[in-house]
């Protein structure tokens, strides 16, 4: 969106990263000035913010986000699920292909790149299917949709595995002409037919389907080896178990170019919560034990993990308040994302702001090979793609008053700390003073879903 | 006791009420008149997502035994064919003023959720969800169990029990078969452990659950060493379902003719046990699978007797759930 006069911004007090307060200028959409406070020049008619105690970050990018259209504009849009990701601190996201008709043609993913354009609430990109339809089957125009106006170069069949050996060679090579990555879902089929939640402790007593751990960390094992063999770069989506982290570890000690996700909900959340069968907590990969827990705080915190990416996966309420093996899978995550990640990693001290910054916006945004425009430091000059966030702020979720268009909240109910104050998209203010400026982004194309 | 779900957690209060309570009933169900006007009044829905004839008519009998309104609701010929969703079926028997609900579901956790989801407010009766729960399975296994080798009742079923107020303290059962996808092995692991049993579960490996670790029972892969070194007073068989041995590299073990020279209840290895001992099976059976029709027609041989125990059990849990006499809800959150 451009406009004819551009507001300007002046942030008074904010905290780079967490670090000492500065005066930052943000015009004509770069950061215009940035100094110690009352050391800058401010141009005429610019908005002040104070901004004192609150953390400076560079704008939040998500690596995996459903935004359901087109197919089912009954869940999300991609105008209320970008809406949602501003509010949540976010100034770019890469759509998944799952969507109906699926990405995997040049059609289909510049069609979505239009609407996150319109929308102008975030950055959107698509991510192309690896395989026709999501079958597993046949390789989709992978060269088609990268040079097609959505510039696609990150692949993934997300919600089911590319499981056939020879074809995960074939993409992990293909990709390579156009410096893509394929984004796998670790997900063995046969091991998990019927899978309902981790296998364990409590799938033996509530009588679920088990979802067994070395599912996912069998195929990350075979992907790690094949992407070592081809010279690959592969991405392995939502790791979930102490193993998996085990393996991604092993990897890149032997130099092998892999990256690895991790989903808030499972920095925090175990696979108790499936005890009363709320299928609010249904989500795939499961939720896992506390061990599990535990071993992907301990790899996002040295780095074995690369980024926490959402999984953002909004569902109509019909779709969850039903029977625990009727539901589907999945859980809202963009306005939460931030929250969990301070709750889990910072506020336990296992990492600073600039870790913050690391895994949620520079790390995705090298994967998706979208950093010459996100991701950036925070510095003079750079694109104004900026969140700034309020650390001692409270929320109690209600996924009725959230932004996104479903209400599959994992967190309903709970208080999570710290609050986006503002969020600004090449200086354009998406969020600010807490709440998304309807008046700054596009107009949606569609209104189902959109409607709060 | 407002619902009852699962035996887990249960106490051991409830549990001894519930078949005290039991007992008092099958007294009555041998008089002339059979019903009691205990329920009158009161509307009982028998609310069924599965086949199970048997179950529904057990649970039927009990209720008509007491004199309630019984409405039966299944799964064919009913909305629920159409798509009608479980809230929706629940909400319309909340406006029809259902007092009880007697649930049978394919979806472990159905039951839990009718109870706890704010749908209706009536008692649920968990009649089997899954691969969960069945506590009333459980229930007239240990008050069948409790009869014979606790109250001196004879293998021919006569006899006057004494029993009333005891529990199955020191008694050794074993459960053999398909642990794996049974809500009958998870019922009477639970119950049996509260009531003082021991339970050494018998499986192949494969049909015995990652995590049973945590259950409070023995697991052994062997049934001839169980029997033999273990001497069981009480033996319970599984029904092995049919689609376990198919789907080609999916089996869960080789054969059927493997299975039965392995896990199968023969007239050979029913005399290794001691000659008090008991041999229960679930129902329905698969003669020359699990158990051969030596061993399910002997004098030891209870099964036919669970059938009529299955009609006093219901009644007390009918009973006492309308009723409202047991201490506390029966909730797994409150399990060990």
């Amino acid at each position: 969106m451009t406009e004819a006069h551009p507001q300007a911004y002046v942030l008074r007090g904010a905290r780079p990263y967490g670090t000492d307060p500065v005066d930052v200028v943000l015009a004509d959409g770069v950061v215009a000035a940035l100094g110690a406070p009352g050391t800058v020049t401010v141009p005429d008619g610019a908005r002040e913010i104070d901004a004192q105690g609150y953390v400076l970050l560079p704008g939040l990018v998500d690596l995996h986000t459903h935004l359901r259209e087109p197919g089912r504009e009954d869940a999300e849009t991609v105008f209320s699920g970008t809406r949602a990701a501003a509010a949540g601190g976010f100034t770019a996201v890469h759509a998944m292909a799952n969507t109906t008709p699926t990405q995997d043609t040049a059609g289909v993913v510049e069609q979505v790149y239009r609407l996150g354009q319109e929308a102008g609430w975030v950055d959107v990109h698509p991510v192309g299917a690896v395989t026709v339809g999501l079958g597993g089957e046949k390789l989709a125009e992978l060269g088609a949709m990268a040079d097609s106006a959505a510039r696609v170069r990150v692949f993934s069949d997300d919600g089911k595995c590319v499981h056939d050996p020879v074809l995960m060679r074939r993409a992990l090579e293909y990709v390579k002409a156009f410096d893509g990555v394929v984004a796998q879902h670790a997900q063995e089929p046969r091991l998990t037919e019927g899978a309902q939640m981790n296998e364990g402790v409590v799938s033996a007593q509530i009588g679920l389907t088990g979802w067994p751990a070395v599912a996912e960390e069998s195929i990350i094992a075979r992907d790690v080896l094949l992407a070592e063999h081809v010279g690959s770069r592969l991405h392995v989506c939502h790791l979930s178990t102490a193993g998996s982290v085990e393996i991604v570890r092993w990897a890149k000690g032997r130099g092998i170019d892999v990256t690895a996700e991790v989903t808030p909900h499972h920095l925090v959340l175990t696979d108790e919560l499936a005890r009363d069968y709320d299928p609010v907590f249904k989500v795939n990969p499961p939720l896992r034990t506390a061990a599990d827990v535990e071993a992907v705080r301990q790899g996002l915190a040295d780095g074995t993990i690369d980024i926490v990416a959402t999984d953002h996966a909004p569902h109509p309420v019909e779709d969850k308040d039903c029977e625990w093996s009727a539901a589907a899978f999945g859980m809202t995550g963009l306005e939460t994302a931030l929250s969990v990640v301070q709750q889990t990693m910072v506020d336990t001290g296992r990492m600073t702001w600039a870790d913050v910054a690391r895994v949620l916006s520079e790390n995705p945004a090298r994967i998706g090979r979208i950093d010459a425009t996100q991701g950036r430091p925070v510095a003079l000059g750079e694109p104004a793609n900026l969140t700034l966030v309020d650390p001692s702020a409270t929320r109690t979720i209600d996924g009725r008053t959230q932004v996104t268009a479903s209400s599959n909240t994992p967190f309903a109910g709970t208080r999570l700390p710290g609050r986006v104050v503002a969020t600004f998209l090449r200086g354009r203010a998406t969020v600010l003073d807490g709440a998304v400026v309807d008046t700054a982004a596009g107009t949606p194309t569609s209104l189902e879903g959109a409607a709060r | 006791m407002k619902h009852l779900l699962t035996t887990q957690g249960l106490a051991k209060d409830d549990a001894i009420l519930l078949l005290d309570t039991a007992a008092q009933m099958a007294a009555t169900q041998s008089r002339e008149n059979k019903k009691l006007p205990t329920l009158r009044g009161r509307t009982v829905v028998n609310l069924f997502y599965e086949d199970s004839t048997r179950t529904r008519i057990s649970f039927e009998t009990a209720a008509k035994r007491l004199s309630a309104d019984v409405i039966n609701f299944s799964a064919k010929g009913s909305s629920v064919s159409k798509g009608e969703s479980l809230k929706d079926t629940a909400l319309t028997l909340h406006a029809m003023g259902a007092d009880a609900v007697v649930v049978r579901h394919s979806a472990s956790g159905a039951a839990h959720q009718l109870a706890h989801a704010g749908w209706l407010d009536a008692g649920v009766l968990n009649a089997g969800d899954g691969m969960h729960q069945h506590p009333t399975q459980a229930l007239l296994d240990a008050f069948t169990i409790r009869r014979h080798l606790v109250g001196g009742v004879g293998h021919d079923g006569r006899g006057a029990d004494t029993s009333a107020g005891a529990d199955l303290a020191g008694l050794r059962v074993a459960i053999v078969g398909d642990v794996l996808h049974s809500r009958v092995a998870r019922s009477n692991v639970y119950l049996l452990h509260t009531l003082g049993a021991e339970v050494t579960l018998v499986a192949p490996p494969t049909l015995v659950p990652v995590g049973v670790e945590t259950w409070p029972c023995r697991v052994s892969y062997h049934l001839d060493k169980t029997l033999e070194q273990w001497q069981p007073d009480a033996v319970m068989m599984l029904r092995v379902q049919r689609e376990r041995m198919s789907g080609g590299s999916g089996a869960f073990f080789p054969s059927p003719m493997e299975y039965s020279r392995k896990f199968g209840f023969d007239a050979h290895r029913l005399a290794v046990l001691p000659d008090h001992a008991v041999v229960l099976h679930p129902g329905p059976m698969n003669r020359g699978l699990e158990i051969s029709a030596a061993a399910a027609d002997h004098e030891r041989s209870v099964i036919v007797e669970q059938v009529a125990n299955g009609v006093a059990v219901r009644m007390a849990a009918l009973y006492l759930l309308l009723s409202g006499e047991v201490s506390e809800n029966t909730d797994e959150r409150t399990a060990p």
